[in-house]
């Protein structure tokens, strides 16, 4: 595959390591010319010194050929006009940016940018599942955000416990896929009992998240 | 008319001083409270301390209520990200950006985006000056 990267700093770096060592072919556009020194000293002549939100520079990247296309440099605005300068002018057809604030996820999906990684967010994320301030959490988003898969742990003090699936009221477009109790994984049926302290993995359209917590966690 | 104006440089300070003078309501946006100091003793509006291309600055200044937005800070990205921001999340009726890259400008044209490139303009303006 022929990626191109925008951006060599340390993400951009080990990423086209990495990304090279998978056997791909790289190219890494980055403005300061020491950085550009430090890749071509280290990984060979993969680097071009340039602007890679200039349509003229992409040119000579070859972004034309590019089957993915990567924005990780340190700004959120020089990472979005990259990814739409690839896209519309040069129709790359898989598109990543790197954002660093989370709010700007939304706004990036609006602009046609689907693929957007915010170390900020998966850092909330690893605190929430590793430090469960909530009894919901997030664990990933399917289908462009059409659905989503919940984990949920049952509260001792949740009407839930005691209750067999088929007496929960859960809403249609949500499904109960995995409950994890202390004994181990089951996949739960009709019958299955649900206890406390068990956590149930819920796949679910994101409108009904809260209807499925009442009923999971209520009290 | 409400306007909201990202960046107090010398084009953003003089189109605040203007409008304001004219009786508009203007906000000014800059990341940096120094760049106030450009605005005429006159100017009647308001001078807010933030970031364009976050929402939450944007709010701030008024952005939801606002008629008109222009974005004319120094980077190019950053008027165009904040000018999409704008007219997409806000749906801001009046949205422009100074783009100083001519090939950029023609891009965000194409994508909707009424940008305006001094670059063009300027070079224009000259060619017709010299060869009148």
């Amino acid at each position: 595959m022929y990626i191109v990267v925008v951006g060599g700093g340390t993400v951009g770096y080990h990423l086209s390591k990495a990304l090279l060592g998978e056997g791909h072919e790289v190219l890494v556009i980055e403005k300061d010319a020491a950085k550009v020194e430090r890749i071509e000293e280290e990984l060979g002549s993969i680097c071009m010194q340039g602007d890679g939100c200039e349509a003229a520079t992409l040119e000579e990247a070859g972004a034309e050929r590019a089957n993915l296309f990567v924005a990780v440099t340190d700004e959120d605005e020089d990472n979005l006009v990259a990814c739409q300068v690839a896209k519309h002018k040069f129709n790359v057809p898989r598109i990543i940016a790197r954002i660093g604030n989370p709010k700007n996820e939304a706004l990036f999906k609006k602009l046609g940018i689907d693929v957007t990684v915010s170390a900020t967010n998966l850092i909330l994320e690893y605190i929430e599942q590793e430090v469960p301030t909530h009894p919901l959490v997030h664990l990933r988003e399917l289908r462009k955000g059409e659905l989503e898969i919940v984990e949920v742990k049952i509260p001792s003090t949740s009407t839930a416990v005691g209750k067999q699936v088929k007496e929960l009221p859960l809403p249609s477009g949500s499904l109960l896929s995995l409950i994890i109790k202390e004994e181990g994984v089951q996949l739960p049926t009709q019958d299955t009992t649900l206890e406390a302290e068990d956590r149930v993995i819920a796949v679910t359209k994101p409108e009904l998240e809260q209807a499925l917590r009442n009923i999971l966690t209520g009290s | 008319m409400k306007v909201v104006i990202m960046g107090c440089g010398r084009v953003g300070s003089r189109l605040a001083a203007l409008l304001d003078s004219e009786g508009h309501q203007v906000t000014v946006l800059d990341v940096n409270s120094g760049s106030f100091r450009r605005l005429v003793p006159t100017f009647k509006g308001t001078a807010l301390l933030g970031d364009g291309t976050d929402e939450d600055s944007l709010r701030k200044a008024g952005i939801e209520e606002a008629d008109a937005f222009v974005a004319v800070t120094q980077g190019d990205n950053r008027n165009v990200m904040a000018a999409q921001i704008a007219k997409h999340i806000f749906n801001v009726p009046k949205v422009i950006c100074r783009i100083y890259d001519p090939l950029r400008e023609e891009l965000y044209q194409t994508l909707g985006l009424d940008a305006v490139s001094p670059t063009t303009v300027l070079a224009q303006l000259l060619r017709e000056k010299l060869v009148e």
